[in-house]
């Protein structure tokens, strides 16, 4: 018995300890990414980030699984709210997030359609979002991304940050040539934001892409703390009950 | 089995009555529990968020439905259908009253507010679950007064064809006839004159 | 009222033996009374195969097979469907849990000698329920048809192709088109709902009748049944039920707490249970950068990297799954348990287990070293085929007649 509990407490920890490092890969910015800290929980985030999604992000972009009308019950806007700040002319609460751009065409001004939003902060995570779109910056060739290399999409929150010039360096590559690379960004001309308020805005924008990637994360952890709450009652019962029924067990 | 000797590992509990409240109370919690749980699993099985939104209500338009016309719709699948009656038709429907299975549509196969001598809220224009209540075929319309094969002294009104159930021009059914209901009124409102909005109760009705 | 019962109690069982199978199997089924933890993780594998069964009939009466619809229609059911959600990760999450369950059962085998004679044939059995439940588990990845989903059926129906002379003809048999296509996930989606679920249920009865027909092994390795009392009954062993059911609620208890954990706080699991690349839709144009098996299976696909050569690699990776099927008559050891065997078996073991979890996160990364990815699969086979060898040589302690308390 105690060789047997023993062996499980090892196995437990080490399942805790693998669970600790999985979740704090999960957590921090992979690569060079930076930490978006995002908070899906954070209503007044997520409600400001659907606002500038709406005007910036839904010109072009749609989010095909995601319909309007869900945001009633989980963002706690109403409907006159959802249908005046967020739904673009033609249609509905009910409608899922369409944008207004016709398909195909899209693909011929920008070489290719733009992709679908619903899902992108579960793909790609909120770190990589939000480095994204901290990262544009302008050369004579137009606009260009440290995190996606010379990306389909100009820089629509310009207006926003501001133009960022790139500051080069000589680099030696591993096979000893040397290359010109992109070390640091900086702000050439700043934009209607600071800074940090810029920051604040891409954050609300990507907390908004984490609620509509996954609508039933709010419900979830909310839900979850009572399940676990009333399982480890269930537990402590059966823990006693099994206790009493074994003491009948000669040793 | 007879039990002809104690088992050699177990000794008779010491209290049996502790096991019997620590039993009932784990039973308890765990019914609890699967109760819980299978209300999850019984609710996927409503309409979904989708079918919600195609089963929203339907705004039609009747500003251009001619006096004796009827339109139809679908409403969550559902043939509704509109139908504008005339003077004289109106005029036709308390004479049918003996030919009736329930005139005064004592049955509640309408809301509150379509409880009256048309069965409607404002007399000319009929709201109609088109389905015939028998076995929910759709019956034809024939509005005209005259004889018809099934009946000599037809007064204009619903007449379907899989079982020969009649009803009248308020829906309501014949005695005699497969059919024991009158035609459901579906729930509906007028947003203004000429829109009916089907699947909504007017205003202050809950 | 109680003889009312009794008079319906006997009127069935004189058509049916209910009370005589709850008595044979449950009530007066026998098992030793030293069972310990490790013992937890049979009914909870039956638990987890209760809950795929229950979510994945619900989630069949959503889901959309087809190329074009089965992705929208996962999202319809974590969107749409009320609590479509908590039904997908409970399926997800249990399909990971199935084989954390299982491995830990399978290593209590391991340490306990529980395959030795006379219980060859549960665990043959138990084998093949694992090799079943590799195939539906693969086949039901396939399904949200995500990057993932796709290009992990591309190359595990591509292994195929190695077999010599019909490999090719074989894979286009296999995905029924010629690239991974509708038709696959068709059949895929059929076998993982229908065929499979119905071999599994049947596997795991006979399992528990070839089990209940030899009787549980336990940590000592004592054999109960060498002494009864006057009624046939073992000295050692105590009714199922209530003792071992009561017992296992507990277990279920404390394992349901875990796993309502991962459902609700961390259904994606750090990217190990549901992978980021799986919510893109299928793309037959688009390979992403990096396309690892799930968790469960990385040790065996570490084998396959292992091998610089296709055919040889799958061969490989075939036999380090296959292998397990001997097992019973590899171990030449006259004791069962750990707890009576000399250190070479202790340390194999532990050795066996650490390769394992090794080659597991080897499997798992993009860029392992082939080394360590060789010496590793080494070490996996050379425990199996070392083991007739120092088991035979090893000292072993007495095996006590009874079971006695530690």
């Amino acid at each position: 018995m105690n060789r047997g509990l023993l062996t499980l407490k090892c196995l437990i920890v080490s399942l805790a300890l693998s669970f600790a490092v999985v979740s704090s890969v999960g957590a921090a910015p992979k690569g060079n990414l930076d930490a978006s800290g995002a908070n899906v929980f954070d209503l007044a985030s997520v409600q400001r980030g659907a606002a500038l999604f709406a005007n910036y992000c839904m010109a072009c972009h749609s989010a095909k699984y995601m319909r309007y009308k869900r945001m009633e019950e989980d963002l706690d806007l109403t409907e006159d709210q959802i249908q005046e700040f967020l739904v673009p002319a033609g249609l509905e609460v009910s409608d899922y997030m369409i944008s207004s751009m016709p398909y195909e065409a899209s693909a011929e001004w920008f070489g290719k359609s733009p992709p679908d939003l619903s899902l992108t902060a579960r793909s790609r995570g909120p770190d990589w979002i939000y480095t994204f779109l901290r990262s544009y910056y302008l050369t004579e060739d137009g606009w260009n991304n440290t995190v996606l290399a010379n990306p389909a999409m100009p820089h629509v929150l310009w207006e926003l940050q501001g133009i960022q010039r790139p500051v080069m360096e000589m680099v030696e590559d591993e096979t000893g040539a040397m290359e010109v690379k992109v070390a640091s960004l900086e702000l050439d001309q700043p934009g209607t934001l600071s800074p940090s308020a810029y920051d604040d805005a891409i954050r609300d924008i990507v907390a908004f892409m984490q609620y509509i990637a996954e609508p039933a994360v709010l419900k979830r952890q909310r839900l979850g703390i009572w399940v676990l709450l009333f399982l480890a009652l269930f537990t402590f019962l059966s823990y006693l009950l099994y206790h009493e029924y074994w003491k009948d067990i000669k040793k | 089995m007879s039990e002809t000797e104690p088992l050699a590992s177990v000794r008779a509990p010491e209290d049996p009555s502790r096991r019997r409240l620590l039993g009932a109370a784990t039973g308890v919690v765990g019914a609890v529990g699967v109760g819980a749980a299978a209300w999850p699993f019984l609710a996927t099985l409503r309409p979904s968020d989708k079918a919600k939104v195609i089963g929203a209500p339907v705004e039609v338009y009747i500003g251009t439905l001619e006096p004796g016309q009827i339109t139809r719709v679908q409403w969550r699948g559902q043939t509704i259908g509109i139908m504008r009656r005339t003077e004289n038709m109106l005029a036709q429907l308390p004479s049918l009253t003996d030919r009736l299975r329930d005139p005064e549509s004592d049955i509640p196969q309408q809301p509150a507010y379509a409880q009256n001598e048309y069965r409607s809220l404002r007399p000319d224009i009929l709201v109609v679950n088109m389905h015939c209540t028998h076995l929910g075929c759709i019956p034809r319309v024939i509005p005209e007064v005259g004889a018809q094969p099934f009946d000599e002294n037809w007064k204009g009104g619903f007449f379907c064809p899989c079982h020969r159930s009649m009803f009248d021009l308020a829906g309501r059914v014949y005695t005699g006839v497969p059919a024991v209901l009158n035609l459901l009124v579906p729930p509906y409102s007028f947003s203004d004159e000429e829109h009916v909005v089907i699947g909504i109760n007017p205003e202050g009705v809950a | 009222m109680n003889q009312l019962m009794n008079s319906i109690g006997n009127w069935v069982d004189e058509r049916l033996p209910v009370s005589d199978f709850w008595k044979k199997h449950i009530s007066e089924y026998y098992a030793p009374k030293n069972f310990n933890l490790w013992y937890f993780f049979g009914s909870l594998s039956m638990l987890v195969l209760a809950n795929q069964l229950l979510t994945g009939i619900f989630l069949t009466m959503h889901y959309k097979p087809g190329a074009e619809t089965a992705f929208a229609s996962v999202e319809y059911i974590m969107r749409d469907v009320e609590w479509g959600w908590l039904i997908r990760y409970m399926h997800s999450t249990g399909a990971s849990l199935f084989f954390v369950v299982v491995y830990l059962h399978m290593f209590r085998a391991l340490m306990y000698g529980s395959y030795q004679k006379p219980r060859e044939i549960v665990w043959i059995l138990g084998v093949t329920i694992y090799l079943v439940l590799m195939a539906e588990s693969f086949m039901g990845y396939v399904l949200p048809w995500g990057q993932m989903s796709y290009w992990g059926a591309q190359v595990i129906i591509s292994l195929f192709g190695a077999v010599p002379y019909i490999g090719e003809a074989l894979v286009e048999w296999i995905r029924g088109d010629y690239f991974v296509a509708d038709a696959t996930l068709n059949r895929f989606f059929a076998l993982h709902v229908v065929a499979l679920p119905l071999v599994l249920v049947g596997l795991v009865v006979l399992h528990l009748a070839a089990l209940h027909e030899v009787g549980s092994n336990n940590p000592e390795g004592v054999d109960i049944k060498a002494k009864k009392d006057s009624a046939g009954r073992p000295l050692d062993g105590i009714p199922f039920h209530p003792y071992y059911t009561i017992k296992d609620i507990f277990g279920v208890g404390v394992f349901l707490t875990l796993a309502a954990f991962i459902v609700f706080f961390a259904p994606e699991f750090g990217g190990k249970f549901l992978k980021p690349d799986n919510f893109v839709q299928a793309n037959s144009l688009v390979t992403p950068d990096h396309i690892p098996p799930v968790w469960y299976f990385t040790p065996f696909y570490a084998i396959l990297q292992a091998v610089p050569d296709k055919l040889m690699g799958v061969i490989l990776m075939g036999v380090s799954v296959l292998i397990l099927y001997i097992v019973p008559w590899l171990d030449r050891s006259p004791v069962r348990s750990l707890r009576y065997r000399s250190w070479p078996s202790k340390v194999a073991l532990a050795i066996f287990v650490i390769a394992f979890i090794r080659l597991g996160m080897l499997g798992l990364s993009q860029d392992s070293s082939t080394f360590e990815l060789r010496l590793w699969t080494f070490v996996y086979f050379a425990f199996f085929i070392l083991m007739p060898i120092w088991t035979r040589l090893e000292a072993t302690k007495p095996v006590p007649e009874r079971v006695s308390s530690s």
